[in-house]
């Protein structure tokens, strides 16, 4: 086949090229995280002091959802799922994904899911209101009007993770080049079907509820509605059963992209490669049985709580497994610290500090006392932004000149790393204090003795929105008059990508099967 | 932690000086230790969680740091090619699981014991709606609502505010008011949407939930007063629904019991005098807008027009229309199923709702000349 490459506007429209696609979800998933940062901004400029300075009430509870719902499911998801376009054909030595056209449609709903989203802001009675969680009744009997074209919006983006997820599980169980059985895959290309397991597992269950919601507000059923023989809590249930496994769609492929940088950088093989990959399952496994650790308080019986407590404390185990093999990996390496080193290493780190709050977390009797306040707020942070979003960040920078054949400047990636580094634990740590000292979230305004610790936040976020900025200066200027890349960039680095592909890699890779060894 | 905690300290100070001219208060660093037996308990355990997570950090950060150190690139040119050591592997994961065991156990005891709400030696009802709490007494036929102390509108919440006060936002006009040493069991319900009722000097938080009856407890030995917030999103003002508990010993709870009787008895009176009474249009005009602005103006908007899903009064048919009075009556006093709409009959006086529902029938241009009188109002009730 003849290296076919389509041009203009038609070439993003109709592509069915993994690479492309992955290009359109990396950039379409950087412009959310712009928006729904921008928002964030405002909840701390509105938490700066105390009082209410610059909006009212219900339009900073709408900037809390839109932040949640934006970060997770149009920064977050489609950044993992843009790696998986990218990568994952070219680490198992396949020309494409298995099925291209659905890989376009998948894309292409998310823009208009998301307008329609962010439509809301603009309709009478304001954006969602109720927090990304979207608790009934707050969300059914009391939701704004928007609310309809919310449940829309979650469904489409379900239709379109779903989407993605069947063409991960296909592409990877039927276009491995030959020799590359399941346990010689790279652990990014695991760690991702795994999540596209978990993804079909729950994002129909999320459609689910989201539907029940639409039949209690306009179709007179009473699901979550007690007056009519529902229950509110039966949300709650449904959504998290939903929820966590959710948590962990976000963070497995940053797992998997740790996994791949550590060794390249530590030039030496990934420590127990086979329990990575257990490790990562079990995770999965356990996914769906903690889902009401997030509803300590909802007055569950005694045994339920006690089983959800000791099933979300065994979480910490196979977790931890996949911390102790990254220090292992590193543990007599011949280490150099470029900057996709230096976001792992820091993944690592802050990623397991978020692990330990959560471990805290899990602690019903003392998650009385932690449950809906500021120490939840900085534990899902620590692992969504140092984790998700550092991992996703290390391997921007690490398959750069994968993808584009130039090479960032060094200096400046470094400057961005310290940069968020700093910015990052200014901005989520001092939410442990203001926690454990009783802020609750989602409140626009709050007493003297929490002024400190928000103000710390703020001054932290401010800084935290412009290194993301920088970022993209970096990434444009390294597109437009970066260095010319060498092949191999990174003289640690394996994989097919790395070994048989030059940088950047051809429009068409992998006509033919590479040989693996 | 002390020197940590001036160092933290230190530097809040000086970057909250170096930004602003305010005065703050000494910051809390770790949750408080509270005045229960549980709440004491919940912070030990919390403190045991910390310290075990502080020396697993110290472990595996120490170890990852000293291989950044050693095992860099310019120290240790040629890298081990070990990659995996069934031994250590089992170790790292015995070890978290036996570490999990020990936290588990104090954890199930603390935990079983917290949720035994039973043997109580009083009972209260706790009520939560947008955006305030009720409060009743089931063996002293009390009852009362309980808002925070400043009406809840945007202008009332600035930064002077919060520097002058102490208690901001942590204040409300009507306190629960506790017997000292007495298991006091709490039943947590709704009228709306889901609110959480949370005081962390007692570790008491229970989501209050429409339509369904959770179950607390405490038992407070310190008379004082503690302070807490709503902790589930409920809407607009959830941040301005705080929880105040006054303990008092137990004489003086048993006072404020008969005070309260006394005070109910009185306001019954009062409230029966002024429904028997014939009101005319300005006095009714004057009460109303008082009523109208402290209780509907949130939702209907000081001017009537509505927002949202919350519909507009001006101009509206039930409040203009003669024929539709009566609606106007009903859905005022029992509010309107499956809506924001609640039944203002508890927390009104028969003269409240007369005042009220005549203020929206003459408000705004709505000048129908209509008179809702008390007794009109205490008939409508009398008849359903």
């Amino acid at each position: 086949m003849a290296d076919h490459h389509p041009t203009g506007i038609k070439r993003w429209l109709f592509t069915t090229n993994h690479k492309d696609i992955g290009s359109m979800y990396l950039w379409f998933s950087f412009i959310m995280f712009l928006i729904g940062g921008a928002m964030a901004m405002v909840i701390r400029a509105e938490l700066y002091q105390p009082g209410l300075q610059f909006v009212d009430p219900n339009f900073f509870n709408q900037m809390t959802t839109m932040h949640g719902l934006i970060m997770v499911f149009g920064a977050v998801m489609p950044s993992m799922v843009g790696l998986a376009n990218w990568l994952i054909p070219m680490q198992i030595g396949a020309p494409d994904m298995a099925l291209p056209r659905m890989n376009n449609w998948s894309f292409w709903i998310l823009p208009f899911a998301f307008t329609l989203l962010l439509l809301s802001l603009f309709m009478e009675g304001g954006a969602p209101n109720f927090g990304w969680t979207f608790y009934a009744p707050l969300s059914t009997t009391y939701g704004p009007p928007s609310t309809d074209f919310f449940i829309l919006g979650v469904h489409m983006m379900g239709i379109s993770s779903i989407m993605g997820a069947i063409n991960v599980i296909v592409t990877v169980f039927n276009m491995r080049a030959p020799g590359m059985t399941l346990m010689k895959m790279p652990l990014f290309v695991w760690t991702w079907v795994i999540t596209a397991f978990l993804l079909i597992m729950v994002m129909p269950v999320l459609a689910g509820v989201v539907t029940m919601m639409l039949t209690d507000r306009h179709f007179g059923t009473s699901f979550f509605d007690a007056a009519g023989g529902g229950d509110p809590v039966l949300f709650q249930h449904i959504f998290w059963f939903f929820g966590h496994p959710e948590v962990y769609i976000m963070i497995l492929p940053a797992f998997g992209v740790a996994s791949e940088i550590i060794p390249a950088f530590a030039r030496k093989k990934l420590f127990g490669y086979a329990s990575m990959v257990y490790a990562t399952a079990s995770i999965a496994l356990l996914s769906f049985i903690v889902w009401a650790h997030h509803m300590f308080t909802v007055g569950m019986p005694v045994a339920g709580e006690l089983f959800f407590m000791i099933a979300t404390m065994l979480i910490a185990v196979p977790t931890g497994v996949k911390v102790f093999n990254w220090v292992a990996t590193m543990w007599k390496g011949s280490m150099t610290f470029e900057t996709p080193m230096l976001f792992a290493i820091a993944f690592v780190i802050l990623f397991t500090i978020g692990g330990f709050s959560g471990v805290m977390l899990a602690m019903a009797p003392v998650d009385f006392q932690y449950h809906d306040t500021y120490f939840v707020v900085a534990h899902f942070h620590y692992v969504l932004f140092p984790g998700a979003i550092f991992g996703t960040t290390a391997a921007v920078y690490y398959w750069l000149p994968k993808w584009t054949g130039k090479m960032y400047n060094e200096k400046m990636g470094k400057i961005h790393f310290w940069w968020s580094m700093i910015a990052v634990n200014l901005t989520f740590f001092p939410m442990h204090f203001s926690g454990l000292a009783g802020m609750p979230r989602r409140i626009p305004d709050y007493n003297m003795m929490f002024a400190e610790f928000n103000q710390l936040a703020s001054i932290g976020a401010f800084a935290l929105g412009l290194s993301q900025l920088f970022f993209l200066y970096i990434v444009i200027q390294t597109i437009r008059s970066g260095k010319k890349s060498e092949d191999k960039p990174w003289d640690g680095a394996t994989g097919l990508e790395w070994e048989q592909l030059p940088c950047p890699a051809p429009y068409h890779t992998f006509d033919t099967p590479p040989k693996v060894k | 932690m002390a020197i940590r905690r001036k160092l933290f300290a230190g530097l809040a100070v000086f970057l909250s000086g170096l930004l602003s001219s305010a005065v703050y208060a000494a910051a809390d660093l770790n949750m408080r230790p509270g005045v229960t037996e549980t709440s004491v308990e919940a912070f030990e355990l919390h403190m045991i969680v910390v310290w075990v997570m502080t020396g697993i950090a110290a472990v595996v950060f120490g170890v990852m740091f000293y291989s950044i150190f050693a095992h860099r690139k310019s120290k240790n040119p040629t890298p081990a090619t070990f990659s995996h050591s069934t031994t250590v592997e089992v170790i790292w994961t015995a070890i978290p699981v036996l570490i999990l065991i020990a936290l588990t156990v104090p954890a199930v005891k603390l935990l079983i014991k917290m949720e035994d709400a039973s043997n109580p030696d009083m009972s209260v009802v706790v009520t939560g709606s947008q955006w305030k709490w009720h409060y009743k007494y089931m063996e002293q036929d009390i009852e009362f609502f309980s808002n925070l102390k400043t009406p809840q509108v945007r202008e009332n919440f600035k930064l002077e505010d919060a520097q002058n006060n102490e208690n901001y936002l942590l204040e409300v006009d009507n306190e629960l008011v506790l017997p000292a040493n007495t298991k006091v069991r709490f039943l947590l319900t709704a009228d709306d949407v889901i609110h959480s009722w949370w005081v962390p000097e007692l570790a008491v938080k229970k989501d209050a939930i429409p339509g369904f009856i959770n179950e607390t407890w405490t038992s407070v030995p310190t008379p004082g007063i503690y302070r807490g917030q709503c902790t589930e999103l409920c809407g607009e003002w959830h941040g301005f629904m705080p929880v105040v508990v006054r303990v008092l010993p137990q004489a003086e709870f048993d006072q404020w019991v008969v005070k309260k009787q006394e005070e109910k008895v009185a306001a019954e009176k009062a409230a029966a005098e002024a429904a028997a009474r014939s009101w005319d249009m300005d006095k009714l005009m004057a009460l109303g807008k008082e009523v109208y602005d402290a209780k509907c103006a949130l939702c209907h908007q000081v001017n009537g027009e509505g927002a949202g899903t919350f519909p507009a009064l001006k101009g509206s048919e039930m409040a203009i229309k003669a024929d539709r009075m009566k609606d106007h009556i009903e859905i005022v006093v029992h509010g309107k199923a499956g809506t924001a709409m609640q039944a203002f009959s508890g927390q009104l006086t028969d003269a409240e709702l007369a005042a009220v529902i005549t203020y929206e029938r003459n408000a705004w241009g709505n000048n129908t000349g209509e008179i809702v009188q008390p007794a009109e109002i205490q008939a409508f009730k009398a008849g359903n």
